[in-house]
């Protein structure tokens, strides 16, 4: 798997955890609506993150596999294939298996409201809908995910 | 195109109308905005005057319609002889349900169609593989076999409706399914008309649904564009795309620039495999976006044509005029489309279309508007080809050609929009051209920081969007939207599945390993043994595999 990685330039303040937010970036299923995620994996490295881009065409496994290979904290993953349904429940179950269930999943993409319940009571942390600025996702990664030590 | 003397005269006026009226006006009150520039943010002035085009000559640079170099048009007649062809894109579900919905489409007066397939045909799987797993039927029709396309063309003259169909990675087995179709309704391939859109280029630039790395595709083109020439002679052999380089986030001269490289790219790699320009050139067609900046798409149509008819008569030294001529598609442009206050997307619809219309489009789709959240319900979609309708009836737009040719603004802009795209094809030559640019990842890095860019724009509040971050209401307007049945999935696996069990098995296997044998060879053109073997039932994901055996794929450098 290609997975390109992004790390910020500065430093962690003092007093803080010294390991920065790692966090993968993924883009599960056929569909190559690759925008959302670039512009998001981008700003989280600006804004100090580390970043792991999975890069297009990821299967749930793949992207699991990812994750755990990279420790990472936190998931986001971009669908906008319709297939939303399916796949973040199954990279949760897939999550769940690896006893990896601390690992906060978040996405967006092109998801009708009505799923957006749906997908939060099956244990998806945050659904971003299209027009949600850069920096709403940024300070939720901030203030949502805790860099593991 | 003017005299020098008034020309200098309007210059000295310029002058003094920016010190003695604009100057003291903007002291007053200042300007709304400290700086004025498109949604490419590229600066425009407060007014443009002849003196800009001093260089400008009428003969060379714009000339009548359907007279070198385009600039005006590509027909004599444009809209007064025929209007454009109303284009909408569709498919969902099984080859059942857009089969009715191709049907409706022509029902309400659309004059040709457009096929979106589902995500696992785009990138070559059945639907019964693991990788189609919850995406059968989602974003477009599902075509595993010959089956299906029969099923999806039913009841649907193949020599009276042309047929366009968004197809890139498994371009050369989807047309072949379509071929064998023909074949069965008794339609000579030379009587058919329609496009694939067989640009993998910018599969690898923006859109991103490939198979095989860049020289097996090109291989495969090579093979398409020297069938087609001798066998289906009106078929649109490649739809050189700007519209998905511009949905990733390009600017308007990115788009026109880097599509125009990957058609210099198809023409090159068609003269190097041998075949004469003239024979295939003038079956290349161009696709491009109607985004949101009104002026500067209509420029970007205008140059596109005379930037393609100067490359290809000085460049490519083609001597028939189609091949000189660059017709083009335009689709409105999804990535401009607000969740917020959805049946605002109907306006900007029809400002984008108008755009395509004055630009001088050969067809035009036109958004539905809930496409930020779903596929078009059957009114979404019926309110998309109405307002091309409404243009094309009541508007006045469609009377005369190219209305904005000689506007100092327009023709500014269309000066502007060539050069600095010229300069853009300058560099991607001295890289190598389009597949090695490609493989640097240059045009990728180009769109992502634009993308990039644009964002910050629009989160810093210098961009405005109604709904988004301008005139934002707490409550959200709702709409109807299409729900894709749950039970697609099933019936068409099943269905596959069926054709399997029920074809000849040996003939199958045996056209599979024919295509194989020729895939290793570059002197065998694929495309006969792919219309064999879809004759015999052989499924896309069968065809991909075997060809993904001896070719190798294509993944994700995933740069960002």
């Amino acid at each position: 798997m290609a997975t390109a990685r992004g790390k910020a330039a500065t430093t962690a303040a003092p007093g803080k955890p010294s390991r920065k937010i790692r966090i993968l970036v993924g883009k599960p299923g056929l569909d190559g609506h690759d925008r959302g995620a670039k512009i998001i994996a981008r700003a989280l490295r600006d804004a100090g993150v580390e970043v792991i881009y999975t890069g297009l065409h990821q299967t749930p496994e793949m992207i699991v596999n990812a994750a755990a290979q990279e420790d990472v904290d936190g998931i986001g993953l971009s669908i906008l294939s319709g297939a939303h349904n399916y796949l973040f429940p199954k990279v949760l179950d897939l999550l769940k298996e690896k006893k990896m269930g601390n690992v906060v999943v978040f996405g967006g993409g092109i998801i009708p409201d009505d799923d957006i319940p749906k997908l939060v009571k099956r244990g998806v942390d945050r659904v971003f809908t299209p027009g949600t600025a850069i920096q709403e996702i940024v300070d939720y990664v901030n203030g949502r995910i805790q860099p593991r030590r | 195109m003017y005299d020098k003397k008034i020309l200098a005269a309007v210059s000295r006026r310029r002058k003094k109308w920016q010190e003695d009226l604009l100057a003291p006006a903007l002291s007053k009150s200042p300007g709304r905005l400290q700086r004025f520039s498109t949604v490419s943010d590229v600066e425009i002035g407060a007014i443009y005057s002849p003196d800009l085009l001093s260089n400008l000559d009428y003969g060379e640079d714009l000339a009548f319609p359907g007279e070198y170099p385009y600039t005006r048009g590509v027909q004599p007649s444009m809209y007064r002889g025929r209007l454009w062809t109303m284009r909408q894109f569709a498919g969902y579900g099984t080859a059942e349900d857009t089969n009715a919905r191709f049907k409706f489409l022509l029902a309400q007066g659309q004059t040709g169609l457009s096929t979106a397939f589902h995500f696992p045909t785009l990138m070559g799987y059945d639907s019964d593989s693991p990788r189609a797993k919850g995406e059968v039927g989602m974003c477009g029709v599902a075509v595993d076999s010959l089956k299906d396309m029969e099923i999806l063309f039913d009841g649907i003259p193949l020599d009276k409706v042309t047929t366009s169909m968004t197809i890139n990675g498994p371009a050369a087995m989807v047309f072949a399914m379509y071929l064998a179709v023909a074949e069965k309704q008794g339609v000579p391939f030379r009587k058919l008309g329609g496009t694939i859109q067989n640009d993998i280029l910018k599969e690898y630039i923006a859109q991103h649904s490939w198979i095989f790395p860049p020289e097996p595709s090109m291989r495969i083109i090579t093979d398409i564009l020297a069938y087609c020439s001798d066998r289906v002679p009106k078929w649109n052999t490649i739809s050189i795309s700007g519209y998905h380089i511009r949905e990733a986030g390009s600017t308007a001269v990115q788009e026109l620039a880097f599509t125009l490289a990957d058609g210099i790219a198809y023409v090159q790699a068609g003269v190097d495999a041998g075949i004469d320009v003239d024979r295939f050139a003038p079956r290349l067609s161009y696709f491009f976006n109607a985004h949101m900046d009104f002026f500067e798409e209509i420029a970007k149509y205008r140059a596109a044509r005379r930037m393609w008819a100067r490359i290809m008569r000085d460049r490519f030294h083609a001597r028939d005029e189609n091949s000189w001529k660059l017709r083009f598609h335009t689709q409105t442009a999804g990535c401009t489309l607000t969740a917020q206050q959805p049946l605002n997307n109907i306006a900007r619809v029809a400002l984008q279309a108008l755009a395509g219309i004055l630009g001088g489009t050969q067809s035009l789709h036109t958004n539905s508007m809930d496409e930020t959240m779903a596929l078009p319900t059957e009114q979404a979609a019926m309110v998309a080809l109405r307002t091309q309708q409404i243009i094309a009836e009541e508007s006045g737009a469609a009377n005369t050609i190219d209305p904005l040719g000689g506007s100092f603004f327009v023709e500014q802009l269309t000066n502007q929009m060539e050069e600095q795209a010229s300069e853009y094809i300058r560099k991607i030559d001295e890289m190598g051209g389009m597949v090695a640019a490609i493989k640097r990842g240059y045009p990728q890095r180009e769109i992502a920081d634009a993308a990039f860019h644009y964002q910050r724009l629009v989160d810093a509040g210098a961009k405005r969007i109604v709904g988004v971050n301008a005139y934002q209401i707490g409550e959200q307007q709702q709409i109807p939207l299409l729900k894709i049945d749950e039970s697609v999935e099933k019936r068409q696996v099943a269905r596959t599945q069926e054709v399997r069990r029920k074809r000849d098995r040996k003939r199958a296997q045996a056209r599979i390993a024919a295509l194989k044998e020729g895939s290793r060879t570059s002197n065998a053109n694929l495309m006969p043994l792919l219309v064999e073997a879809a004759m015999e039932y052989v499924t896309l994901g069968e065809m991909c595999d075997a060809l993904r055996e001896t070719m190798g794929v294509y993944t994700d450098p995933a740069m960002f």
